[in-house]
């Protein structure tokens, strides 16, 4: 085996860091007067503004301005602060995620980018897995490459699969392609050769000789931004990353200037896709990483709430108006994987977009929300998404025009949402363009009244939800009845009581804030960096000391990472490795932060992890580690845990309104709370509706809701009412 | 309660399509055959009582559809239906009860609820060995392709048949991958069997009987009402193929009637002596495949949305071929039967179906070894490498045909990298192939060049598995026809090579492929003229067919060459 992992690597692949100054260390508690953090999440609708100071939390939402998105920013930093009382000076730092990269990836609005490969394999990037995303559907069309054809360039050279040069690479053919790559006039430039996550020289040589030739040109390269094996993932990674970066970084800089300029001169850091958060500078150059930052930050949110209730398994449920979002949290942390795909282009269908192969948040998006509109299909089953009505012309009760019913006309006939009282009364819905909408699409089609019709939507669109929850679950071997739910998103507290049932969850919370959940998120991030290298080894060959310099070259390039955002605080590093029996296709992660690289070790964690997941162990079988992982985070703060509850008193409703509750299938009458009457320990039984501004809590009539000492509503299967402790599962053995 | 009921029985419908997706995943996560992991050639379905299939996975073998649909009743014929006990798990490789070769393993578990039968769970996969041979079209009888396994019980009342285990593992290459495959087919049961009795509790149902009849009325009723807004009659159309030693003939009548459908594949060739004949049920499956995409494409397969379509063929035919025939490549002639389809059904039903496209996976295998003593005591050894490969689709009424992209299959790739991980071979390029879609109003699909090594001290044989050499896809409607399988050595001389069957390469030198593309379709006067300048730009056409085929102008050549070097398309 070759030296992939040489000190080199780490000293290359973070040259830019140092490139990039002194800047990087800074302490974040050094000025006392800047005191409060900010938390901004641009989404496709809203900017989310959270300010958070002297223990006190202050947001806003502001509508997204796509012709200058800080434009939004500025504005909701203004409203928090002076909601706060105090002044944009009073910021210490500045936490910002955002879904323009990903915009841009979806509407094809980046750079003019290129893409130099090595000869053979000009089309990977379009060729992809040669598979149709869709079985039966003769009339599909794939989703276009990044950068067509034209705009890809090969050069003679090749790497074999063991690290050595098999074709070297010649200056001069380097040059001549510079020329090319100048006077085509391309802005940015990926490269991406083969197995050049095993030995990336050719790869750097390229992009030094493409530096000094066309100093102008933004290049990156595959086995800095996605060291990983397959190169179709990777290829497309570095296309994606080059494709975004002079907008992206153009976009920062404008940021941090306009900010400095209302007076918020502080650090800011970019939330990025697997949870963590990075430099403004690290983000400008592998801006694919803040693919996805949004949802990341509602997973965090989730995550903080799983810590402070001391809830092992936690299944985070994030439903807006166009999509639902689900993920698995264990002790305390949101699941991650290295891979996931952007873009889809075909109804959410998995292949249908493009993957991008970084440390990445793992969680299920599907065509679910409020917006999402139904009708009845061939087979007089109903159907609800993944086509959303969106904010324009909006669900039928809207009154903007929209005659196709949504997931919210079906709530508002069901008795879930008040046609008089919808986001703090601002909006007045109309009860009867819904019936009208259900009746025309479901209702007469079906011989089913509005009732029932408007039940079989919301049974559909749980059930949807229920299902891709399901087959997340099974893909990593959990089983959800021992999860706890957390809801969050303007339309998940309407639906998550029924989708416990469904999957046979008993508890669930809605915390405070759940409106703008994901920037609350990034105020709860660490900063954190996963180096990852793909390095075969099997455990016959296992060799401990290659292992260890490994592993402690990895370490290495993520603290270094996380040292230039923070140079203080205590480090928390984990290491997993991916192992299978060899001849398998798929890894499983296996933590070994805290074992002694031996081959016992490596055997025993890896069979007792795939017992778990598969109920049985292979024998006679070699194992083989594929890649390797270390993650370098900033520890976090383990937050105030949730008092434990004194007996519960039960709270008189002050209204009642009728409900359709599908436990009882009937309509049934249901007291109405508003959320803040609802005084902490005292207890609301169910069917019952808890309201506030942005978002009605529905308490099917099996369940009771309650009030925990932080804000956070908890609801519970009535047999499994909460004692006076904070809630906690048992963990199987 | 008699209103919500109907939404009750959608949402139990729909939950055990999800049941089989994951009884499918499951699958995919524990297999070892890179043909199941990485391809995804395998299938997984849910049955009442009875054997009668109420739903199955969407996975990337058509092959599987009937197959699977058809199994369980062997099953419970075989092994009795009053030996059924709980925890038994019965296994077969018969390639006439199962799904056509003996390298695909399907295991079929009974599911208890509450300790009564309720139904069973069914799955299938292509396994890395079964012993013989290998994998190849070289046998000349079912016997010399490997271990055959009759239908029986692999477990029963919860253990597993030692006897039964040892015997495969004496009698397979990759023993321990090939054991460990059979009980990931049992795990993925078990999957699905838990989630089945979690369903059954939370509706509080004591089994499927309902929930089954409500599901086979429905799909019975849609697909008869689909056939009914046909217009009946009847149309021949045939289609011919390399075969291994001699040219083989599909024939195909197909009848649309009141309810059904017809397909009678009489005046096809007889059985072939080598491994590429197909066992009825699975030239059932590819056709019932293309007869669903063009005519019911969202109806979920279960007994009854399948049951309208009728599939006949004469016995000792290539595509109803009896025991002992060799079916190993089955595939080879089963991927061409949606292409023969669709030649009759097109003349029924215009402007629906595509032209023809490259048909079979363009699979290879590669055996390697050390090419001399002195190399294997350096490190070079065997490996045995399996490729799957694309060439272009059809071009379609409306739309271009799909660049190297599967059909019928729906299986992947595997990435070149890790085949290089997988054994000493090397893949030096992969790429598409210029000028390969048929011309046409729509083009087809690009095929794609292949070249194919050794690593250093190594030597190979290649197992061709290839078809349309002899034969390119035939357009549509006045669409040109895609361009013929090539393969030869880079030896200078590009000495040709057999489309099929093993062969050895001389040390040093490597396979040069170029696989086909698909068909176009309509006459190339009516395309689009902004679609040819930009097929010229991209390099699917070149300057000379863009002259020839096309009729593009110098002046027009010239100005997409100097977009080019501005790195930009044409426009408008």
């Amino acid at each position: 085996m070759p030296k992939p992992f040489s000190r080199r690597s780490i000293i290359a692949t973070c040259r830019w860091l140092v490139a990039r100054g002194k800047k990087g260390c800074i302490d974040v508690s050094a000025n006392s007067s800047s005191r409060g953090q900010l938390g901004a999440d641009i989404g496709g609708t809203f900017t989310d503004i959270v300010l958070e100071i002297d223990g006190k939390t202050f947001s806003t939402k502001v509508l997204t301005t796509y012709d200058a998105p800080e434009r939004a920013i500025i504005e909701g930093m203004h409203r928090v602060c002076e909601k706060a009382g105090v002044t944009p000076a009073a910021i210490g730092r500045i936490i910002h995620g955002t879904t323009l990269a990903t915009n841009a990836l979806i509407e094809r609005r980046g750079a003019k980018t290129a893409l130099i490969t090595t000869a053979g394999f000009r089309d990977t990037i379009e060729m992809r897995t040669e598979s149709r995303f869709e079985q039966y559907d003769l009339n599909i069309v794939l989703p276009e490459p990044l950068l067509p054809r034209n705009r890809r360039y090969t050069l003679d050279e090749r790497i074999g699969a063991d690290g050595r040069v098999l074709i070297p690479l010649d200056r001069t053919k380097i040059e001549v392609l510079a020329g090319v790559i100048a006077e085509a006039g391309y802005d940015s430039v990926a490269v991406g050769l083969i197995h050049s996550y095993l030995n990336p020289a050719h790869e750097r040589m390229v992009r030094d000789v493409l530096q000094e030739l066309c100093p102008q040109v933004s290049v990156s390269i595959s086995s800095e931004v996605s060291p990983q094996m397959r190169e179709y993932e990777r290829f497309n990674t570095v296309v994606a990353n080059a494709y975004v970066k002079p907008m992206m970084k153009r976009y920062l800089a404008d940021l941090e200037q306009k900010l400095a300029r209302e007076g918020a001169v502080c650090p800011i850091f970019l939330m990025h896709s697997g949870g963590g958060i990075i430099s403004l500078e690290a983000a400008a150059e592998f801006p694919v990483r803040l693919v996805e930052s949004g949802p990341a930050g509602g997973a965090i949110y989730a995550a903080h709430f799983a810590a402070r209730f001391g809830l092992d398994r936690v299944l985070s449920f994030d439903m807006g108006g166009t999509t639902a979002k689900i993920c698995l949290i264990k002790g305390h942390t949101p699941k991650t994987s290295r891979v996931f795909e952007v873009a889809r282009s075909y109804r959410f269908k998995k292949g249908s977009g493009m993957p991008i192969s970084i440390p990445v948040i793992d969680m299920v998006e599907i065509g679910a929300g409020g917006g999402s509109l139904s009708h009845v299909d061939s087979m007089r089953q109903i159907r609800v998404g993944p086509e959303s009505a969106g904010s324009e012309p909006g669900p039928a009760c809207y009154g903007r025009g929209g005659k196709r019913p949504a997931v919210t006309d079906a709530d508002l006939i069901l008795g879930k949402l008040d046609a008089d009282n919808f986001a703090g009364g601002t909006m007045k819905l109309d009860a009867k363009a819904s019936r009208q909408a259900v009746m025309n699409a479901i209702g007469e089609r079906l011989t089913l009244d509005d009732e029932t019709a408007a039940f079989g939507i919301a049974e559909v669109v749980d059930e949807n939800m229920a299902n891709a929850a399901r087959v997340h679950a099974v893909e990593n071997g959990e089983d959800l009845a021992s999860y706890t739910m957390i809801a969050f998103g303007g339309a998940a507290p309407l639906h998550a009581g029924r989708l416990c049932e469904k999957l046979g969850i008993e508890r669930m919370l809605v915390p405070p804030g759940a409106g703008v959940g994901s920037a609350i998120g990034f105020l709860r991030a660490p900063f954190s960096f996963e180096a990852t290298r793909s390095v075969y080894m099997r455990l016959s060959a296992f060799r401990a000391d290659t292992v260890a310099e490994l592993l402690a070259e990895l370490e290495r390039e993520a603290t270094t990472f996380v040292r230039s955002c923070d140079g203080e605080a205590p480090l928390e590093v984990t290491s997993k490795v991916y192992m299978r029996y060899i001849g398998q296709g798929w890894e499983i992660p296996v933590d070994v932060t805290h074992a002694a690289p031996t081959l016992e070790n490596y055997r025993s964690m890896f069979e007792a992890e795939y017992a778990k997941l598969f109920s049985r162990t292979v024998e006679g079988l070699d194992i083989e580690i594929t890649v390797w992982a270390v993650n370098a985070s900033t520890r976090q703060v383990p937050p105030e845990p949730a008092k434990p509850l004194a007996a519960l008193r039960q709270l008189k409703a002050s209204a009642t309104r009728e409900v359709f509750d599908a436990f009882a299938h009937d309509r049934v009458k249901a007291g109405v709370y508003r959320r803040c009457e609802l005084g902490v320990g005292q207890l609301a039984q169910g069917p019952c509706i808890i309201v506030e501004d942005e978002t009605t809590i529905i308490v099917p009539s099996n369940a009771a809701a309650t009030c925990r000492s932080d804000g956070c509503i908890e609801i519970f299967k009535r047999r499994s009412e909460p004692t006076a402790r904070p809630v906690s599962l048992s963990i199987e053995a | 309660m008699t209103k919500p009921s109907t939404v009750f029985m959608q949402v139990m419908w729909n939950r055990l399509i999800s049941i089989v997706e994951e009884q499918a995943q499951a699958l995919i996560r524990t297999a070892f055959s890179t043909s199941v992991r990485e391809a995804g050639d395998l299938s997984a379905g849910v049955y009442n009582r009875a054997g009668l299939m109420l739903a199955q996975a969407v996975t990337g073998t058509p092959g599987h559809v009937n197959a699977m649909a058809d199994a369980v009743a062997h099953f419970i014929r075989e092994i009795g239906p009053g030996n059924i006990y709980e925890g038994d798990i019965y296994i077969t490789n018969d390639p006439w009860m199962g799904t056509g070769h003996l390298h695909d393993i399907t295991v079929v578990t009974p599911s208890f609820h509450k300790g009564r039968h309720v139904g069973f769970f069914a799955c299938t996969a292509h396994i890395v060995d079964i012993g013989g041979r290998g994998f190849g079209a070289d046998a000349n009888s079912v016997y010399e392709e490997g271990l055959y396994i009759p239908i029986m019980k692999f477990a029963e009342k919860g253990k597993i048949d030692q006897p039964f285990v040892r015997l495969v593992r004496a009698n397979v290459r990759e023993a321990d991958q090939v054991v460990g495959d059979m009980l990931a087919l049992a795990t993925c049961n078990d999957v699905g069997h838990r989630r089945l009795v979690g369903m059954l509790e939370e509706f509080n149902l004591a089994d499927l009987e309902t929930v089954g009849e409500f599901i086979l009325e429905n799909s019975h009723r849609a697909t008869l009402e689909r056939i009914a807004a046909l217009k009946p009659g009847s149309a021949r159309g045939s289609l011919t193929s390399d075969g291994f030693a001699t040219p083989i003939v599909l024939e195909v009548e197909i009848t649309i009637g009141a309810e059904e459908v017809t397909v009678d594949f009489a005046g096809s060739s007889p059985v072939d002596p080598k491994g590429i004949n197909c066992p009825l049920v699975y030239t059932k499956a590819y056709a019932c495949y293309a007869l669903k995409c063009a005519i019911a494409p969202e109806i979920p397969n279960n007994a009854a949305s399948l049951e309208p379509f009728k599939i006949t063929a004469p016995e000792n035919t290539i595509i109803n071929a009896l025991h002992p025939a060799p079916v190993a490549l089955r595939h080879v002639i089963g991927h061409l039967i949606p292409d023969t389809v669709y030649t009759a059904l097109d003349q029924l039903l215009p402007n629906l179906v595509p032209a023809e496209g490259a048909g079979p996976l363009c699979n290879f295998q590669v055996s390697l070894r050390p090419a001399s003593e002195a190399a294997r005591r350096t490190g070079a050894r065997r490996a045995e490498v399996l490729m799957f490969n694309c060439g272009g689709s059809g071009a379609r009424p409306g739309l271009d045909g799909m660049n190297t992209t599967a059909f019928p299959s729906g299986v992947m790739t595997m990435p070149i990298e890790a085949t290089e991980h997988a054994g000493p071979v090397i893949i030096w390029r992969k790429e598409l192939r210029p000028d390969s879609g048929g011309a046409g109003k729509f083009r087809g699909g690009l095929g794609q060049y292949m070249e194919v090594g050794a690593v250093d001290g190594h030597v190979f044989d290649i197992s061709a598995m290839f078809d349309r050499v002899r034969h390119a896809p035939r357009g549509r409607l006045g669409g040109g026809n895609g361009a013929s399988t090539e393969i030869c050595l880079d030896d200078g001389n590009g000495t040709a090579m057999a489309g099929k069957g093993r062969q050895s390469v001389p040390e040093g030198r490597r396979v040069k492929l170029a696989l086909p593309g698909g068909a176009g379709y309509g006459p190339v006067v009516e395309r689009d003229r902004t679609h040819v300048l930009r097929d010229l730009a991209l390099g699917y056409i070149s300057a000379a067919a863009a002259r020839r085929a096309y009729g593009l102008s110098e002046e027009d050549i010239a100005s997409v060459e100097a977009g080019l070097r501005r790195g930009d398309l044409p426009t408008g």
